[in-house]
C-alpha cells in the first residue's frame, strides 16, 4: 500500500511576498574605532578594540544586517551553542543545539534572510548585551576571549532572554580581525524561558 | 516524579517527587547514583527502594509513626518495554504490551535495526511551546505540512547536495489505542543502512555491511523495511519516536491549556562509526531540534493555531483529509485515530462547554 505524496522540494504557492513590519533603519558607523576592514596587530589589540568589535557585531545581529555579520568570521568559522544541560558538549560526539561550520553558518543566514522562515518573519527584535569582557593569552595564531552577554528577543507580544557566555577565537587575516570560532554556552538550566532559539546570539 | 534503580531489587521505581512529611523535592539532581534520597528539610532520609529509613528526633513521635505507610510514593504502574520506561497514574490501565497495540512493531522496528545496543545522545533539548499539547501529537506525524512549512529545511538539504527528486512516499495506519503511524521512504540516507553522499565514500563499504548483517538477521522484506523506511511514530498520548535520518525519542507535557514543555532526546546505536554518528547528530540538530532550520517553524505554526484559535470564529478543524482513498503519509488517518481515542476517553468532557448546549 504505497501512495505518492509528492516531492518534498516542489514549492508551495507563494504568499505575497510584502514586508509586514519596518525593521529598524540599518546602523551606520562614520566614526567607527574598529571597522572589519582595519588592519590590527592581533598581540597589541587591547580590552576596549575587542569591546569596539564585539559592539560592532552586535548592532549588526540587532540590524538584521545577517550579510555583513558573516563576514566577520573567518573561512573556516565555527559557531556553537551546547544544549543547556551540557555546556561542555562536544558537537562531535554530543547532541548540541548548534554545530555551525562556514557552510551552514552561511545557509543559517541565507535562511534567516527568508520571507520562509516563519519562526522569524516577521524579525523578533533583538538586543544583543555584552559585557565582563576577558581578553585571553595568545594561543597560536588565536586569541581567545571570554564575554558575558544577555540576548532580549521581542516578538508578537512576547519577550524572552537568553544568557550565557561566548567564548570567541579570534584571528588576524591579512591583518584584519576575524572570528574563528563563536561558541555560546547557556546559562539557563532548559530553552523553555526562551521557547526556541531561532535567531543568532 | 524521578526513576531510581532499586538497589537491593535491580527494580526500576518511579516515584512521585514528594517528601511524605511536609512535601518538599527528595531529589534534586537530574542524574546521578545515590544510596539514598535524604529530604534536606527536615532531614528524612529514604533509601532506593522508597522506604522511610530514617527520622531525626524519632522519639518526639511517640512510637507511633507507621513508617512503611510513609514511604515514597510510588506512581500508580510502571512497566517497560525493551528499555522505554512507562509509567500511568491509572492503577487499572491495561498491561504495557496490550496497550502498545500496533505499535510494538514499530518500536521493533526501530531497536532491531542495530545487532548492539541503543542509546540516548548525551544533551537533552528541552524547550517549550505556548500551545495546546495536542497541537504536537498531531504535527509530530503530520506529512501534509513538510512541504510548506519546511521549505527553508528542503533548501538547506538541497544545497547539501541532497537529492530529493524522489520525494516521499508512503502511508499513514491506525495502530490501535490512539497511536498511529506514518512509514514512508524518502530521498535521503539512513546511517544505519541506506548511504547516500553525505556520508561519504569511506563509509560506504561499512554501510553494505551493515544492510546485508540487517537482512541476514532479519530477512529481505523486514531488513529492507529497517534499512529504507523512515518512520514517525506517535504512542497515545505524548510520546513520539521519529526515526527519520536520525531518531529522537520526544515527550511533552501539558502545562496549561496553551502551553506545553517539550523535552527530546537522540536515540542510536551505541558503537557506529564516528561520520556515521557526525551526520545522525547533524541531521538531528538541524531538522529536529529547536535550533535548527525547521523546528522553530513547527513552534510557529503550533502558536498561531493557538492564537488562531481565541478568535472563536471557527469552532471545528477539518482533518478529514484523505478519508477517500487509502491514506497517504501526508494524509490525516493518523491524527483522526488519536482524536478518536482522546474523544473516547474524555467523553462528552473533552467537548467542554458544549456538554451543555
Ligand atoms: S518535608 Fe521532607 S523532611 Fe520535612
Ligand atoms: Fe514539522
Amino acid at each position: 500500500m504505497t501512495t505518492t505524496t509528492g516531492a518534498p522540494a516542489s514549492p508551495a504557492a507563494r504568499p505575497a511576498e510584502a514586508a509586514q513590519t519596518a525593521q529598524p533603519a540599518q546602523p551606520t558607523w562614520p566614526t567607527w574605532p574598529v571597522r572589519p576592514d582595519e588592519v590590527v596587530d592581533l598581540d597589541a589589540l587591547g580590552r576596549s578594540r575587542i569591546e569596539d568589535f564585539l559592539c560592532l557585531e552586535a548592532q549588526l545581529l540587532d540590524a538584521w544586517d545577517l550579510d555583513t555579520w558573516l563576514t566577520l568570521f573567518a573561512p573556516e568559522a565555527s559557531y556553537v551553542v551546547p544544549c543547556n544541560d551540557s555546556p561542555d558538549g562536544d558537537p562531535a560526539r554530543d547532541l548540541v543545539l548548534i554545530d555551525d561550520d562556514e557552510l551552514r553558518l552561511r545557509l543559517r543566514v541565507e535562511r534567516l534572510n527568508s520571507r520562509r522562515a516563519h519562526r522569524e518573519y516577521p524579525h523578533s527584535r533583538t538586543n544583543h548585551q555584552f559585557s565582563n569582557v576577558v581578553v585571553g593569552v595568545r594561543e597560536g595564531d588565536e586569541l581567545p576571549v571570554v564575554a558575558s552577554f544577555t540576548v532580549w528577543r521581542f516578538r508578537n507580544g512576547k519577550a524572552s532572554y537568553y544568557v550565557g557566555k561566548y567564548h570567541y577565537r579570534f584571528v588576524a587575516i591579512d591583518g584584519r580581525l576575524r572570528i574563528r570560532s563563536k561558541r555560546v554556552v547557556l546559562d539557563m538550566t532548559t530553552l523553555r524561558p526562551a521557547g526556541d532559539l531561532a535567531i543568532i546570539l | 516524579m524521578f526513576m531510581v534503580r532499586g538497589a537491593k531489587s535491580g527494580r526500576i521505581n518511579v516515584f512521585h517527587n514528594t517528601c511524605t512529611h511536609r512535601g518538599a523535592v527528595v531529589c534534586r539532581q537530574p542524574a546521578g547514583n545515590a544510596k539514598a534520597f535524604s529530604c534536606f528539610y527536615h532531614a528524612w532520609t529514604f533509601d532506593s527502594e522508597g522506604r522511610l529509613m530514617g527520622i531525626p528526633d524519632r522519639d518526639a513521635y511517640g512510637g507511633e509513626l507507621d513508617l512503611a505507610a510513609l514511604s515514597l510514593r510510588p506512581v500508580a504502574r510502571v512497566e517497560s518495554y525493551r528499555g522505554f520506561v512507562f509509567a500511568s497514574f491509572d492503577p487499572d490501565i491495561e498491561d504495557l504490551v496490550s496497550y502498545l497495540a500496533g505499535a510494538i512493531e514499530y518500536l521493533d522496528l526501530v531497536i532491531d535495526s542495530t545487532d548492539g545496543e541503543m542509546e540516548i545522545i548525551k544533551g537533552t533539548n528541552e524547550y517549550c511551546i505556548e500551545a495546546n499539547w495536542k497541537l504536537l501529537a498531531e504535527n509530530s506525524i503530520d506529512g501534509y505540512h513538510a512541504v510548506s512549512t519546511h521549505d527553508t529545511y528542503f533548501k538547506y538539504l538541497l544545497a547539501l547536495g541532497t537529492d530529493l527528486a524522489g520525494g516521499v512516499n508512503g502511508t499513514s495506519y491506525d495502530l490501535g489505542n490512539g497511536h498511529a503511524v506514518l512509514e514512508y521512504r524518502a530521498p535521503w540516507g539512513r546511517p544505519i543502512a541506506k548511504w547516500e553522499p553525505l556520508f561519504g565514500e569511506d563509509s560506504r563499504e561499512e554501510i553494505a555491511r551493515m544492510r546485508a548483517d540487517l537482512i541476514s538477521r532479519h530477512g529481505e522484506v523486514r531488513g529492507s523495511r529497517m534499512a529504507d523506511t523512515n518512520r514517525n511514530l506517535l504512542i497515545y498520548p505524548n510520546l513520539v519516536v521519529n526515526d527519520i535520518m536520525a531518531i529522537t525519542v520526544r515527550t511533552f507535557m501539558p502545562l496549561a491549556p496553551n502551553r506545553m514543555d517539550v523535552t527530546a532526546w537522540e536515540l542510536a546505536p551505541r558503537d557506529e562509526l564516528a561520520q556515521l554518528r557526525q551526520r545522525r547528530l547533524d541531521s538531528f540538530l538541524t531538522f529536529l531540534g529547536p535550533a535548527g532550520f525547521a523546528t522553530p517553524d513547527d513552534l510557529e505554526a503550533l502558536e498561531s493555531c493557538q492564537q488562531g484559535f481565541t478568535s472563536g470564529g471557527v469552532e471545528w478543524n477539518d482533518i478529514s483529509r484523505g478519508m477517500a482513498r487509502t491514506p497517504a503519509a501526508n494524509d490525516e488517518a493518523q491524527m483522526r485515530a488519536f482524536w478518536r481515542r482522546w474523544s473516547q476517553q474524555m467523553g462528552t468532557a473533552g467537548y467542554g462547554e458544549r456538554e451543555s448546549r
